[in-house]
């Protein structure tokens, strides 16, 4: 069972499916927002589902707008799981929170030394840790 | 955290359900950024429109209001995605527009003065040096940060909102001094004479510094800057570099020197934006197709001044047939632009006008787009620039007078 410890964490346990990025994430530039699918051409996780994921990516991207777009995918039940960054920014955590969603920031070590897309993977924000499951 | 007797008295519930909630929710925010206790706001600038917020978000609203929720503090809007008035001859949904209409009723409600602007700090309310407010979007953030010297996060809709229903908001980030130093410096030996010359220099500084906590000195400018300079400034370093706060020696509160902005340190990165790197970046624009009918002068609102500037550089002249020029501003802007006589000479020149609303979040943008078979979108904006990418435009950043040429010509400069 392997570990990944998070700095700050928010939500219930979760357990999911993970998708790894390597790229950014903003719900406004890169997501459509009526499938849940990236679709911001050339976006490294373009045509990937995030629908009920575990998302790790390592930066947030975009403004005050993405406030609201987690709440909105919430309610159109296309929301991840969780999102797990590595550093995040205040509208994100905000965001997130007011949906519902799980989210933390800050991992050791890098998800990718431990982890691959299609992972089962269980988050636990009370214990700041994410194990491998399967 | 720490929480006051008011605060408590709030979360047992003596000031009704809609402000329990909403200062439960701050709660969850402040424990995951560590903050101690709360700081209290006297002004809150926030985001809700139906593009933004769907309709969960708009049933929330008329939840809250239904709650009984009101704004304790002085609350603002920001832009929009329609004005009711272009809607029909811009393409946008009927039934989009009605719900609109509802979500700003229930605004209303709470008390919301829904100005509708992302020019708050020009236009609305100025802050002093050091008071705690609650703001978003990003660009309003920056300058009520950097500019008044007061205190603010990025602030999003559902946060904004909750502040104006506690009066409070949790101290972390650019609230805690700490954070408000500078991490590295840029020399400007530019001579910056034009508002795209300030986005280009936030695009460069921001681009290469992405983070929420970089914030950049700025020093070795010949003069001192605009209002409207500083807005694209810090506009485009927002968006660019997720930034919330930049210094100016000489120019902005906290920084008196270099040294005092830096709060010590001594030991930082050093860069330069000089004329060549300004060049290369205005030279850098894809030109894509050549199409040269979409000239933008929106995100942020024009102020009263570029409103004046743009009349002048349109005075006898007219938007090139099958070419499309669209301003944004802000209602007061627009009031007193028509008075001046700037608002009839941009009109009689075919630019349109739109109120309250910014460009990259109107509402059926994309479609917008595929219907007049845009392709390219001209601004002298970095900001817009940089953020209507995921609209599928290709974008160039041009001076204010080129982009004018532009317009009139419908030829690519």
């Amino acid at each position: 069972m392997k570990v990944i410890t998070v700095h700050r964490a928010f939500g219930p346990a979760v357990e999911g499916e993970a998708v790894l990025s390597e790229e950014g994430f903003s719900p406004r530039y890169d997501l459509d927002r009526w499938t849940g699918v990236i679709t911001k051409p050339g976006h490294k996780l373009e045509g990937t589902s995030i629908v009920d994921k575990i998302c790790f990516f390592p930066t947030a991207k975009g403004g005050i707008a993405a406030g609201w777009a987690f709440y909105d995918i919430k309610w159109k039940k296309i929301a991840p799981k969780a999102f797990i960054f590595g550093v995040t920014n205040p509208v994100m955590v905000q965001g997130a929170i007011f949906a519902g969603i799980p989210i933390t920031e800050g991992w050791s070590p890098h998800p990718r030394e431990v982890l691959k897309t299609g992972d089962r993977v269980r988050v636990d924000p009370a214990n700041r840790v994410i194990e491998l499951i399967r | 955290m720490e929480l006051t007797r008011e605060e408590q008295s709030i979360l047992g519930g003596d000031r009704g359900e809609a402000a329990r909630r909403a200062l439960q929710y701050q709660i969850e925010v402040g424990r995951f950024w560590g903050a101690r206790r709360f700081v209290p706001v006297s002004n809150v600038h926030m985001m809700g429109d139906i593009e933004v917020m769907g309709d969960g978000g708009l049933a929330y609203l008329q939840e809250q209001a239904a709650r009984g929720a009101r704004c304790v503090v002085g609350t603002t809007t920001n832009a929009r995605c329609m004005d009711f008035a272009h809607c029909e001859h811009l393409g946008q949904d009927a039934v989009e527009a009605k719900k609109e209409r509802e979500l700003i009723a229930a605004l209303q409600r709470m008390d919301v003065a829904t100005t509708d602007t992302c020019i708050n700090y020009q236009t609305v309310y100025q802050p002093h040096l050091g008071e705690h407010v609650a703001w978003g979007d990003t660009g309003t953030v920056i300058y009520a940060n950097s500019v008044f010297g007061a205190r603010s996060n990025f602030e999003s809709g559902p946060a904004a909102l909750a502040a104006a229903l506690t009066g409070r908001t949790p101290e972390y980030g650019f609230h805690l001094s700490e954070n408000r130093r500078g991490t590295f410096s840029v020399e400007l030996k530019s001579a910056l004479n034009d508002l795209a010359d300030w986005g280009a220099v936030g695009k460069l500084v921001g681009e290469s510094h992405q983070n929420y906590y970089a914030v950049p000195v700025f020093h070795g400018y010949r003069r001192a800057p605009t209002a409207d300079e500083l807005k694209h400034l810090g506009a485009a370093l927002a968006s660019y570099g997720s930034m919330g706060m930049f210094h100016f020696v000489g120019v902005t509160p906290e920084a008196p020197s270099v040294e005092a902005a830096m709060g010590g340190v001594s030991s930082f990165e050093k860069i330069v934006i000089d004329e060549e790197r300004i060049e290369q970046t205005l030279n850098g624009y894809s030109l894509g197709d050549g199409d040269a009918r979409l000239v933008v002068f929106s995100g942020p609102q024009q102020s009263l001044f570029e409103m004046k500037q743009l009349a002048s550089l349109f005075r006898d002249r007219t938007v090139k047939a099958g070419s499309t020029c669209v301003v944004t501003t802000n209602s007061a802007v627009l009031r007193q632009a028509r008075d001046l006589g700037y608002a009839g000479t941009l009109e009689k020149a075919g630019v349109t006008i739109l109120q309250g609303v910014c460009f990259y979040i109107l509402q059926n943008l994309s479609p917008m787009r595929e219907k007049n078979r845009w392709t390219n979108m001209v601004s002298n904006s970095a900001k817009i620039v940089n953020i209507i990418g995921a609209h599928r435009f290709n974008t160039i950043l041009r001076r204010t007078k080129d982009c004018v040429d532009i317009a009139c010509s419908g030829v690519l400069i």
